[in-house]
């Protein structure tokens, strides 16, 4: 009996009035918690009832204070006929159970309807006294903390990262059941509800399970999925990263960064490997045996029937073929070694971690991905979810592998997704592969760190640019160049990656947010053939979209992604595809080449004209883009060691980069020159459509900036103000023009039209930056596209930001020249090399095939396929440099005191998809906000037709969000995420649902300004955080 | 390609006063959506018509679920679904309640009635302002009435407790409330010339000094009734213009006073009389509801109009009607307050 919860029902106010006759409403309270019920008295005739209740006490197990959420309904008692429901309330007590969270839950809780909406508000107040149990086959995991965050949150420091876990449990959707055909709409709401709080309550514990298992205390980057498979059923996943935290005591303790590994890089010999076919062999198999597989039955077979990894048990060396690493030769072997006796011995060496504590991430490879159909059926036994469960595993061994062909032993920023129409899904995992420092991976001491670091002061800021893989044997083709910044070792051109931006990259300029959007038309079909319709097309739509990405990218003068997010949303008769990235220019990576357009049609005047015309446009926006992110590398050291191989063209044009000079040229010689452009080939009127959109994306007003990673690169001076929204469109499509073309149009006008709203209403914030951008597609039916947008703008000082800008990339500037000359002769010798490794001379200019699209000609698809795998895991190259531009840059953000606003009033709770808060400094996190809401109506047209009643839903969800946060004493959420928003409506019905799941992390904050500014390094980590916590709720 | 739900949620609720006042002013979307274009928004931010419009229907939705709780000012306070600064919450309460001076002039007076309600068509053709607004305003008039008509306590105190209004602001409500609640006539052409601002000082003057609460400030309905008893005694003012021997010292006392002083003496030695008797007479008839409506007419016709005929100056009525009440109390029988009022003209 470890547990005593205990409830105290203090009041109810803004009742609705539930008598007609007297205006007025008998209210009273029923709590129930497992299957104890208590009532309170019933409160005649108020709406502001005064119950002051004893304190209701449930005795319970510890596993059910975990799984169970503790339900508070208010009801109005009517003598005559059954007593009439005003509404609900659930808390989740988790935050209560372990030691360092809240303490006491107490607050105004919105009474929440599903049918109604919220009616009113009642006051409680929930403690819990546990008591020790050393039980050792205990079930419960009291105790572990869980956090949203994916980065190791702000007041605590990563002892250990353990790794990956995940568990997924499944039940019967009581919405499906034979029984809600006879049950109220409420009802049937109300089980649901209750059904996925429990399974997150369950899921959660299980996590933590594992979590003690691997001796962990936390598990960060938490993140929590539905599926609503429909009639088969209702899974609830959940992955994230075993950590062990301690509580910081004082920042000073800051965990030491610690980039060791680079140093081993140095010694690269120059490998004559005989075999430098890095299309066909080694490395790259593992790249073909991608699934498209849709597999109704399990057949892929593990030994666990249960979810379990069972992380420490089984110690999976070489599934297949063995690392690609080690086909590589000895190269960095010994990095790797040490390295991979860490994490060779976990299942899956996930991490859904984005941002990493200094010196964790070593090198970084590229994005990988794995999409698989499957088709749904009924989980027969809720208690075996082994199909799913093999699923999944499936997914995660091709991701592995992936990385693996990229020499690397690790994916970070890893993520699952699904999308579900009828009996077809999509399940997708991604991830970035990356070398990590295998010091924070085992008890290792981090003190070694500290030393380690001494000893070398490589520049930080480059080192997880350089490739992890063999530059002899790559795994796709890829253009490498010494790295700009360090120039010892060899980097990529572009780099994509899933993660955010590592603190001490160096990068120059602004970044911007990225996005390739994409429609598919496709047949409408039953069961197989439908998901074999899928399947051929997934393929196809992963090329476009990132092709797309690299042209866009180029456009901006960028060479790098970060946060890349790729999403395929199945509907009865298309796919969309929708990828979201922040492109930033990385000084370590080579500049990126111009775009060049070719004709493919013979020779006719007009039509080059047009050509011509069109070149300019692109080379024009390229050069304006370049001066809307201030990107200026530096010209000099670029041409030198950018261009090994000069060209007499090249040189004599001073501006830009080089690769602009191509705007002379049309000729197709792909195999020389023009190393760095980017041809496009415009040989239809698909192709040109295709150019048409590149340029039709607007750049956001002045005054804006928008990016989907945490930050801004290029901007750290925020000032304290923050507008968290959440938007959401949804469009109907004609169904007279449904092709390919238009459908791209009108997705692409929607996505930008919203972009635009959004900077129109948030103008009063000027200047200021959209991060975050978060946008979910999904087609809740045949003719309908929803988008949904999340994200927080955030005001920054213009005039601060520059400055420290610029003075690092003079330093960089002038560092690389010096290196300059000795460097020399070696680019001219790589160049060379890779030149005679390329088997084809056009994939030395990463050039895309524009005409070789689609459904056309079928012997195409096997090459397509292949290049479309290829530049999925691999293209990936370039990132950026800059702008934190000191060390110092945390530093510098604190001190901006910010002014002391009036804003700070009591009752305010932030609300925020970052996982810090600009101005201000964590001082407590209070535990994991996970919140599942369904709200109906019958009298659509009544509540304002759709908009009113999804504006007035979404507004609900963030005032009972606030209120929980305010209840634990809280005054923010940080990561929040609005995981899932599914809404269907049936206007001929008068009809609407809409099914809302969010999460976050509730915290405590104090504002800089009211902490001593004096020492930044003292800011007294047991700071009270009550200061501005508790009394939150009025 | 149609939209079919487009909307925007901040966790703090964005308020847009540009558009805020034009939904106050009762505008449909596209009225305001064309306004706003004619206001150079568009040039201004680059953006497009299409987005102003998506921006105005959001902004509408808002302030269409805010109104509910607008209706009862502290509820938007205490509410947990939008989360608005406080200063913000000020703006749209202050807001909301404010009205038109040409729309408070017409109902002015009235009874806050279903059948006054019907007549909003009419004052919105006449004044300009649309019906919508005018609904607005007449509903806040009657909301605010219905709350404070029978609370005890002071009534601009109660105003503003109950709506969070400004101090200007309460007070204008209090003299919507009493002249309601008296149904003084003001719609008369003779009145036109009148302001609002005219009839709230009276107002104040008049709940002041001529209501229960003036002497009791423990009764129910103290502010929004005049004290009975009070206008009982005004009758016994007939005295000062029947007894013909008071009416001579009354008249020779404010002479006395007022020689040299006055630009118009001449004129108001002639015309004594003829003024006093209508003061008297006005506030001798007060007994009668009917006589009450009519005060301000009567006032006009009586006082107001011979004295405008003399081209009496402002600050020469001020000095005569000061000087006429004091010159009362140096009289045989006569103590304690009396009228002190007299319409700006």
């Amino acid at each position: 009996m470890p547990g005593k919860l205990k409830v105290k029902i203090v009041a109810g106010r803004h009742l609705p009035v539930m008598d007609r006759a007297s205006d007025l409403t008998d209210a009273f309270v029923e709590v129930k918690f497992g299957n104890t019920t208590f009532k309170t008295d019933v409160y005649l005739k108020s709406l502001n009832p005064q119950w002051n209740s004893e304190w209701f006490k449930f005795e319970v197990d510890d596993e059910d204070l975990q799984d169970e959420p503790l339900q508070i309904t208010v009801l109005d008692h009517d003598t005559y006929s059954a007593n009439d429901a005003i509404g609900k309330v659930y808390i989740d007590i988790d935050p209560l159970l372990y030691s360092e969270a809240a303490t006491v839950i107490s607050g105004w809780f919105p009474i929440y309807d599903t049918i109604h909406g919220i009616r009113g508000e009642i006051n409680v107040v929930v403690k819990v006294d546990l008591f020790n149990d050393l039980n050792r086959f205990r079930q419960s995991s009291c105790g572990v903390k869980f956090f949203c965050t994916t980065s190791i949150p702000k007041c605590y420091r990563a002892v250990i990262i353990h790794g990956f876990v995940e568990e997924l449990v499944v039940n019967e959707d009581p919405e499906y059941q034979w029984i809600d055909r006879i049950r109220t709409p409420r009802a049937s709401n109300e089980a649901r509800q209750r059904l996925i709080s429990l399974m997150s309550g369950e899921l959660q514990r299980k996590i933590g399970l594992k979590v003690l298992e691997m001796r962990g205390n936390a598990v960060v980057g938490y993140l929590q999925c539905f599926d609503l498979e429909g009639e088969s059923g209702l899974v609830v996943r959940a992955i994230g990263t075993a950590c062990t935290l301690d509580k910081l005591s004082s920042p000073a303790a800051l965990l030491p960064a610690c980039n060791s590994p680079s140093k081993e890089m140095k010694e690269i010999p120059f490998n004559e490997d005989p075999n430098p076919n890095t299309h066909s062999s080694g490395p790259s198999t593992p790249l073909k045996n991608q699934t498209y597989s849709f597999s109704p039955s399990k057949s892929y077979s593990r030994q666990s029937s249960s979810s379990d990894t069972d992380l420490s048990l089984t110690p999976k060396t070489g599934m297949g073929s063995g690392s690609a690493g080690k086909e590589g030769g000895p190269f960095k072997a010994l990095l790797r070694q040490q390295t991979q006796s860490a994490l060779e011995q976990r299942e899956f060496p996930f991490f859904t971690l984005t941002a990493f504590p200094p010196g964790f991430l070593v090198h970084v490879g590229g994005v990988v991905s794995a999409r698989s159909v499957k088709l749904l059926d009924r989980i027969h036994n809720p208690d075996e979810p082994e199909t799913r469960d093999a699923w999944w595993a499936e997914i995660r061994q091709e991701i592995k592998s992936h990385a693996k062909a990229l020499g690397c032993h690790a994916v970070v920023g890893y993520s699952e997704s699904t999308s579900i129409c009828e009996e077809v899904c999509i399940l997708s995992a991604s991830g970035t592969a990356a070398v990590l420092n295998p010091r924070f991976l085992q008890d290792g001491t981090v003190e070694g760190c500290l030393e380690q670091r001494l000893e070398e002061n490589l520049p930080a800021g480059c080192g997880f640019c350089h490739i992890p893989y063999d530059e002899l044997n790559m795994p796709f083709p890829a253009h490498l160049t010494y790295c700009y910044n360090c120039r010892k070792q060899k980097v990529p051109d572009v780099l994509f990656t899933t993660i955010d931006l590592p603190i001490d990259a160096t990068v120059i300029g602004k970044g911007c947010l990225i996005q390739a959007r994409l429609c598919r038309l496709k047949k409408k079909a039953q069961a197989e053939a439908n998901a074999t319709a899928i399947s051929n097309l997934l393929p196809f739509m992963e090329y476009e979209v990132h092709t797309q990405l690299m042209n866009k990218l180029k456009l901006k003068g960028m060479n790098a992604l970060f946060g890349l997010r790729i999403q395929i949303t199945v509907g009865e008769n298309m796919l969309m595809g929708l990828a979201s990235a922040t492109g930033v220019y990385l000084a370590a990576l080579p500049t990126p080449g111009g775009i060049q357009i070719a004709g493919k049609t013979p020779n006719d005047g007009s039509y080059e004209q047009h050509i011509s015309h069109m070149q300019k446009k692109i080379n024009d926006t390229i050069a304006k883009n370049k001066e809307l992110y201030e990107i200026n590398p530096p010209d000099t050291s670029e041409e030198i060691i950018g261009s090994p191989i000069p060209e007499p063209r090249q040189r004599s044009r001073l501006l830009r980069s080089q690769s602009e000079s191509s705007d002379e040229v049309t000729e197709l010689d792909l195999s020389h020159g023009k190393k760095d452009a980017f041809v496009l080939e415009i040989d239809d009127t698909d192709a040109m459509e295709d150019v048409h959109s590149l340029l039709t994306d607007v750049p956001p007003p002045s005054g804006f900036y928008s990016c989907n990673t945490e930050i801004m690169p290029g901007i750290n001076n925020w000032t304290s103000e923050i507008q968290m929204f959440t938007s959401v469109r949804v469009i109907r499509l004609s169904s007279l023009n449904l092709t390919n073309q238009a459908l791209n149009k009108n997705f692409n006008d929607l996505c930008e039209n919203l972009l635009k709203s959004l900077y129109f209403k948030l103008r009063s914030m000027i200047p200021c930056c959209l991060c975050h951008v978060n946008f979910t597609v999904s087609l809740p039916e045949d003719e309908l596209i929803q988008v949904t947008v999340t994200a927080v703008a955030i005001t920054f000082d213009k005039n601060q930001a520059l400055q420290t800008t610029k003075t690092h990339v003079e330093k960089s500037l002038q560092r690389a020249s010096t290196d300059n000359e000795e460097l020399l002769q070696f680019p001219l010798e790589l160049c060379s090399d890779s030149l005679s490794s390329h088997p084809f001379p056009p994939a030395k200019a990463t050039s895309v095939d524009y005409s070789s699209f689609a459904d056309r000609c079928s012997s195409w698809i096997e090459l397509i396929k292949l290049k479309a795998q290829t530049i999925r895991r691999g293209s990936i190259k370039t990132t950026v440099t800059v702008e934190k531009a000191s060390p110092m840059g945390e530093g510098n953000f604190r001190n901006r005191a910010t002014p002391p606003c009036a804003s700070s009033t009591v009752g305010v709770v932030k609300m925020t998809p970052l996982s810090f808060i600009p101005g201000a400094k964590i001082t407590k996190y209070l535990g994991i906000i996970n919140m599942f809401f369904i709200r109906e109506t019958t009298s659509l047209r009544e509540e304002g037709g759709v908009s009113g009643f999804l504006h007035a839903f979404i507004a609900e969800v963030f005032a009972m969000v606030r209120a929980h946060v305010a209840a634990l004493g809280g005054n923010a959420v940080v990561s929040y995420i609005m995981k899932q928003c599914v809404f269907m409506e049936n206007p001929n019905k008068n009809q609407a649902q809409c099914l809302i799941n969010v999460s976050g992390d509730a915290v405590v904050f104090v504002r800089e300004s009211e902490l001593e500014v004096v020492s930044t390094q003292q800011p007294t980590a047991n700071c009270q955080p009550s200061c501005t916590g508790g009394e939150v709720t009025t | 390609m149609t939209s079919e739900l487009d909307i925007f949620v901040g966790n703090t609720t964005l308020i847009d006063e540009d558009v805020y006042r034009l939904w106050l002013d009762g505008y449909s979307v596209s009225d305001a959506v064309a306004l706003r274009v004619r206001s150079g928004i568009l040039e201004q931010t680059g953006a497009t018509a299409a987005v102003l419009q998506s921006d105005t229907m959001d902004h509408y939705r808002t302030f269409h679920m805010l109104e509910r709780l607008l209706h009862a000012p502290p509820k938007l306070l205490h509410q947990l679904i939008f989360q608005i600064p406080p200063s913000r919450q000020a703006l749209l309460i202050e807001r909301y309640y404010a009205f038109d001076e040409a729309f408070v002039r017409e109902v002015l007076g009235k009874k806050l009635s279903k059948g006054t309600k019907k007549d909003l068509d009419d004052i919105s053709t006449k004044t300009g302002i649309t019906l919508k607004s005018c609904r607005r305003q007449f509903d806040n008039f009657k909301r605010v009435f219905k709350v404070v008509e029978e609370m005890r306590g002071s009534l601009v105190d109660n105003i503003q407790q109950h709506f969070l209004l400004s101090d200007r602001l309460a007070r204008d409500y209090a003299a919507i409330v009493f002249f309601a609640n008296n149904r003084f006539e003001t719609g008369k052409k003779k009145l036109q010339y009148l302001s609002f601002g005219d009839f709230a000082y009276c107002a104040e003057l008049m709940i002041q000094n001529w209501t229960l609460g003036a002497v009791d400030s423990q009764v129910d309905d103290m502010d929004v009734d005049l004290d009975k008893e009070f206008l009982q005694d005004l009758k016994e003012l007939k005295m000062l213009v029947a007894d013909k021997d008071l009416l001579d010292l009354h008249k020779s006392l404010v002479c006395t006073a007022l020689r040299g002083k006055l630009g118009v003496f001449s004129e108001m030695e002639a015309n004594f009389k003829n003024l006093s008797r209508g003061l008297v007479n006005v506030a001798a008839k007060l007994t009668h509801n009917k006589d009450v409506r009519d005060l301000f007419v009567d006032l006009v016709e009586k006082f107001v109009e011979p004295c405008r005929s003399d081209h009496w100056p402002l600050s020469d009525v001020r000095l005569f009607l000061n000087q006429y009440s004091a010159s009362v109390h140096s009289l045989d029988g006569f103590r304690g307050g009396s009228l002190s009022v007299g319409p700006p003209s």
